[in-house]
């Protein structure tokens, strides 16, 4: 029994560190294996894509007729939001809210171009467009274009939507979008982000405020 | 005989009227529509003492309507179509912008800030209950005494 070389008796804990070694190798493999099998299906933050990412860009039709882009707004601070007009519950609220802001900014609105684009151009004509914005505040801006102008100007906010059938729908399809309200530059990089029940109006009225205070100052 | 009947009677109306009594509905508002050809939405709070089941909503003045509720994941929202909705013994529900509303679809008539107009709700155990709809405006969030 003495006999029996020293190296054999650390043999069952040399067995067990490769076992556990294995292991370890074997759930990151599968871990990997899952995650490429099974990608989160859960839509992507904002916040995860980098802040850096979002910025202003587009070539839209405002609500009068004219064609735009982001170098039209360049002297003001854009508050964009997306939505579409056949939302009867959501996006008059996000609309009435934006409203609120404009309002509690009082004179200083207007060093900021409220822009409302549709996500659903198809319906929302610029026809449609200046009747619904006109109702909510004069200094709204509706923008529209064709589908692809649209997702163009969705990607570079990194807004989500979607444009999903649905058989009991007017027009046969439901659209959903994010509803984030962004804060951009006057020249158009990415600035705050809010969200309609998350702050208050006065909220974001005093945050719009200071940031044009501040540059007036400097 | 007769006594007996009438005491039957007796016994029996208040039973009708609470049949009438089963369901609750208060602040029955709508959202003012811009555009006649998009979308109406209403809210009602809804209760029942035994417990109830809203199987359909009509109104003359609306094609279809249909129950909306709002699910919200990082911002995004979506609108699940829902065919009943479930009342539970005793406790109120209120739909509210954001949450949960009827989706009018087919408008025969803007929605004027001002008006009212009916809704017809068919539920299950109390049969058929008429409510009349105040039309508020398109910033509302809910009738006056429901902000305060």
């Amino acid at each position: 029994m003495n006999n029996i070389p020293k190296i054999n008796r650390l043999k069952p804990l040399r067995h067990l560190a490769w076992g556990a070694l294995a292991i370890v190798v074997a759930a990151s493999a599968g871990h990997l294996a899952w995650r490429t099998l099974y990608p989160s299906t859960e839509p992507a933050r904002v916040v995860v894509t980098g802040e850096a990412l979002i910025k202003s860009q587009f070539s839209l039709i405002d609500h009068t007729g004219q064609r735009v882009s982001e170098l039209d707004y360049r002297d003001r601070w854009q508050l964009v939001f997306f939505g579409f007009t056949y939302c009867p519950d959501i996006c008059p609220t996000t609309l009435s809210y934006v409203a609120n802001i404009l309002d509690l900014l009082g004179g200083d609105a207007d060093h900021v171009a409220p822009l409302f684009i549709t996500v659903d151009p198809a319906r929302d004509t610029q026809e449609v467009m200046a009747e619904y914005v006109s109702v909510f505040h004069p200094q709204l801006i509706g923008l529209t274009g064709t589908e692809a102008e649209v997702a163009s100007a969705a990607q570079s906010f990194r807004v989500f939507f979607e444009k999903r059938t649905d058989e009991t729908a007017p027009d046969g399809y439901l659209m959903a979008h994010s509803g984030y309200i962004y804060l951009m530059t006057p020249d158009g990089k990415y600035e705050a982000i809010f969200l309609e029940g998350r702050e208050t109006p006065e909220t974001v009225a005093e945050q719009i405020q200071l940031r044009i205070e501040k540059e007036n100052r400097s | 005989m007769k006594p007996f009947l009438v005491v039957l009677a007796l016994a029996l109306l208040p039973g009708i009227a609470l049949a009438n009594d089963a369901i609750q509905i208060s602040a029955a508002w709508a959202r003012a529509s811009i555009l006649p050809s998009r979308p109406g939405a209403a809210y009602l709070t809804l209760q029942s003492d035994q417990g109830d089941r809203l199987l359909d909503v009509t109104s003359p003045i609306a094609k279809t309507i249909m129950i909306h509720q709002v699910l919200q994941s990082d911002g995004v929202s979506r609108m699940l179509h829902l065919p009943t909705l479930d009342l539970q013994p005793g406790q109120a529900l209120a739909m509210a912008p954001g949450h949960l509303h009827l989706m009018m679809l087919g408008l025969t008539e803007k929605l004027v800030e001002g008006t009212e107009f009916p809704l017809v709700l068919q539920f299950e155990n109390a049969g058929e209950v008429s409510v009349n709809v105040s039309v508020l405006g398109i910033a509302a969030l809910g009738p006056a005494e429901v902000d305060q």
